[in-house]
């Protein structure tokens, strides 16, 4: 059996004495595209802020591609691969929208801390973050300053500068939050085609979203797995209904 | 010659001052000013310190309060370099001076922003003044290197130029200083393209945001803040051969708050805002100070009124005229603004009225100096000057106030016609 992209092994997390993650183990394969649901408070932010690096662990084990990550920074576990998203739209919003996914771009394209290069003839770097503008359909809003951006299309920047660098794993928090239903479709459609290929692993409280995208899902609630399984089976699962799906899903 | 229609204004901009001295030129005793070359010569070191200084505020988001340790040190650095050349220990052509102050400053720039860029925001800002007392603390103690109260002093004319020139005129010196300025400000200028100047924006704009995209803003930081003394230490380097001698002055709080005030003034947002800053503070410091002992109020006001009423500085005013100029309107600002011009100036006159009338009744006093205008000696103990003066302020005031009115409605006009037209960016 090949390497989980990610394994979390009993991962606890406590904010003084309050324990938010409680005892979570979760394997998720390479090329998978998994949710993690739950009610509001479940822990799901936190646990994402646990696999980037942004929180440490309180104990146990986290590992990306069988590496654990315990005491790496963030920048350390995004060169190993592994990107996210933010709840809270965090953009660059004084640049503008290309030099938002320019940056995105820069470490894994090996230019580091250079100043030596200037940005404008790097003819390669810039194809490519024209073509990850054309994907967001943000081509025409390129040279605009990021934070004058409509909420979707921020939203859509968020997700480019998630992607840009070409991370195997990309963890989305909540990509189609306070979306508007044409939105939200389009949403859906750009996450499928930049996951395509790789990990995938987001929070979504749309539950259209979730079982229309995810070949896994696992439920989050007071801290603990209560399920983790294929679409399918979470949506007969008993204890997930009463928890949780029940009142949500007909 | 693509080049040529590409960088016409920086060329226009170096004929113009190349040009400018001359218009103070002696031409019977066959001599410049040697007032206006100092002068202009003090502008160049400034707007390479104010623009080094940009490199953080602007750039980067950080409030540095100590910028002018990196200015000094560099300037030490050279001062040492200079004397060393001098004594034949070692060889440098008089013309590579500030690049010694460079890397004095690149250096220092590195260490104590090792120190320094832990941190960002208010605490950078409360570390880098502790760092400003603290170095001018040892400027006194430490003896060999800062040569205590008397400073170093040097002897800038070493016979090791790379073109003949003695530099023993403050012409040669202010060519010198205009050479360097304008590579100084055409590699800070570069720098904002390259991968490091965008991240800089970046860890400004968003720092947490910089780490998941793999950068350690805290690199980011000390990268910027060391290539930021490189530049303030090539200024430090042309003001030892300016007024060849150093003394901690340079890297006083109060050399600091200048290049705040430049670019604060200036306007941190466009790459050229410091400069247009340092013109103002430069003139007010070594113009207005000739003519008034209370220059500094002048500047203070000056600072306040700019951070209240025009927050993106002197460029942001000129740069909020863009899309009005862009429809081909601007034409249409004339005479709201001429409207506004008497008042304004009515206003500033009964300003300076009174600040010059307070000043000579206390330090202008003590000093046993009058208070003349054209030849007539003003008696700053009678009631009348004090009137007037009170009258053309709050008058001046008034009137503008009305005048204000009228232009607003022009300009939101204007920039809602510019709107309109899709000129607005």
């Amino acid at each position: 059996m090949s390497t989980p992209a990610v394994e979390l092994r009993d991962v606890r997390k406590n904010f003084g004495r309050t324990e938010i993650i409680r005892g979570v183990s979760l394997s998720i394969a390479r090329g998978e595209r998994h949710a993690i649901i739950g009610p509001n408070g479940a822990g799901k932010t936190t646990l994402f802020n646990l696999i980037s690096g942004r929180f440490p662990i309180s104990s146990g084990l986290i590992a990306v591609d069988g590496r654990s990550i315990a005491s790496l920074a963030p920048q350390a576990i995004n060169r190993l691969g592994l990107s996210r998203s933010f709840q809270i739209t965090s953009i660059f919003p004084r640049m503008t929208v290309f030099e938002n996914i320019r940056c995105g771009l820069l470490w894994s394209q090996g230019y580091r801390y250079s100043f030596w290069h200037l940005l404008g003839q790097q003819k390669e770097l810039n194809r490519a973050a024209e073509g990850l503008l054309e994907r967001l359909k943000l081509a025409d809003r390129r040279n605009l300053q990021a934070g004058l951006l409509s909420y979707a299309e921020q939203r859509a920047l968020e997700i480019g500068i998630t992607i840009a660098g070409g991370a195997e794993i990309i963890l989305l928090d909540e990509p189609t939050a306070g979306m508007s239903h044409s939105e939200t479709d389009s949403a859906v459609e750009l996450i499928r085609s930049v996951s395509e290929g790789k990990t995938l692993i987001m929070v979504e409280h749309d539950m259209s979203v979730v079982f229309g995208l995810a070949d896994c899902i696992t439920v989050l609630v007071y801290g603990e797995v209560i399920a983790s399984d294929a679409p399918a089976a979470i949506r007969s699962n008993g204890a997930v209904q009463e928890a949780y799906l029940g009142t949500v899903v007909a | 010659m693509s080049m040529l229609r590409r960088h016409w204004l920086w060329l226009l901009v170096l004929f113009v001052l190349l040009a400018f001295p001359f218009l103070f030129y002696d031409w019977a005793k066959g001599r410049h000013s040697g007032f206006v070359l100092t002068l202009m010569s003090e502008i160049g070191v400034m707007a390479i310190f104010a623009l080094s200084y940009n490199m953080l505020m602007g750039q980067a988001g950080l409030l540095s309060f100590g910028h002018a340790v990196l200015f000094g040190l560099g300037a030490y650095c050279a001062a040492h370099v200079v004397n060393l050349v001098k004594a034949g220990t070692i060889w440098l052509p008089t013309e590579l001076v500030p690049l010694a102050g460079g890397l004095g400053g690149l250096f220092f720039g590195y260490v104590l922003g090792w120190l320094v860029t832990k941190q960002r925001a208010t605490a950078f800002a409360m570390i880098t003044m502790g760092l400003g007392e603290l170095v001018s603390a040892a400027a006194l103690m430490f003896l060999s290197f800062f040569g205590g109260e008397g400073g170093i002093s040097v002897d800038r004319v070493m016979n090791t130029s790379m073109f003949g020139v003695s530099y023993s005129s403050p012409w040669q010196v202010y060519c010198l200083v205009l050479a360097w300025a304008f590579i100084a400000a055409a590699l800070m200028r570069l720098q904002t393209q390259t991968p490091l100047g965008c991240l800089a924006n970046a860890t400004r704009d968003n720092f947490e945001r910089a780490q998941f995209v793999g950068y350690d803003p805290r690199v980011v930081r000390l990268l910027q803040f060391a290539l930021s003394g490189f530049f303030a230490g090539i200024g430090g380097g042309l003001y030892v051969l300016i007024y060849e001698i150093v003394t901690f002055d340079t890297v006083s709080a109060a050399k600091s708050a200048n290049a705040l005030l430049a670019v604060y003034i200036g306007g941190a947002g466009g790459f050229f805002g410091p400069i247009l800053g340092t013109i103002v503070v430069v003139l007010l410091q070594s113009g207005v100070s000739l003519l008034s002992n209370a220059w500094l109020l002048y500047v203070g006001v000056l600072f306040i009124v700019m951070v209240m009423y025009a927050p993106g500085g002197i460029i942001g005013l000129i740069f909020m005229h863009v899309p009005i100029w862009r429809t081909g309107r601007l034409r249409e600002l004339l005479m709201p603004y001429a409207r506004a011009f008497p008042p304004a100036l009515l206003v500033m006159l009964g300003f300076v009225l009174l600040v010059e009338l307070a000043s000579f009744t206390t330090i202008g006093a003590a000093q046993g100096k009058k208070f003349t205008i054209g030849g007539n000696t003003i008696d700053t103990t009678a009631p009348l000057p004090w009137v007037i003066a009170l009258a053309a302020l709050v008058l001046g005031a008034l009137w503008l106030r009305r005048e204000a009115r009228g232009f607003r409605l022009r300009w939101d006009e204007l920039i809602e016609g510019a709107k309109r037209q899709g000129a607005v960016s």
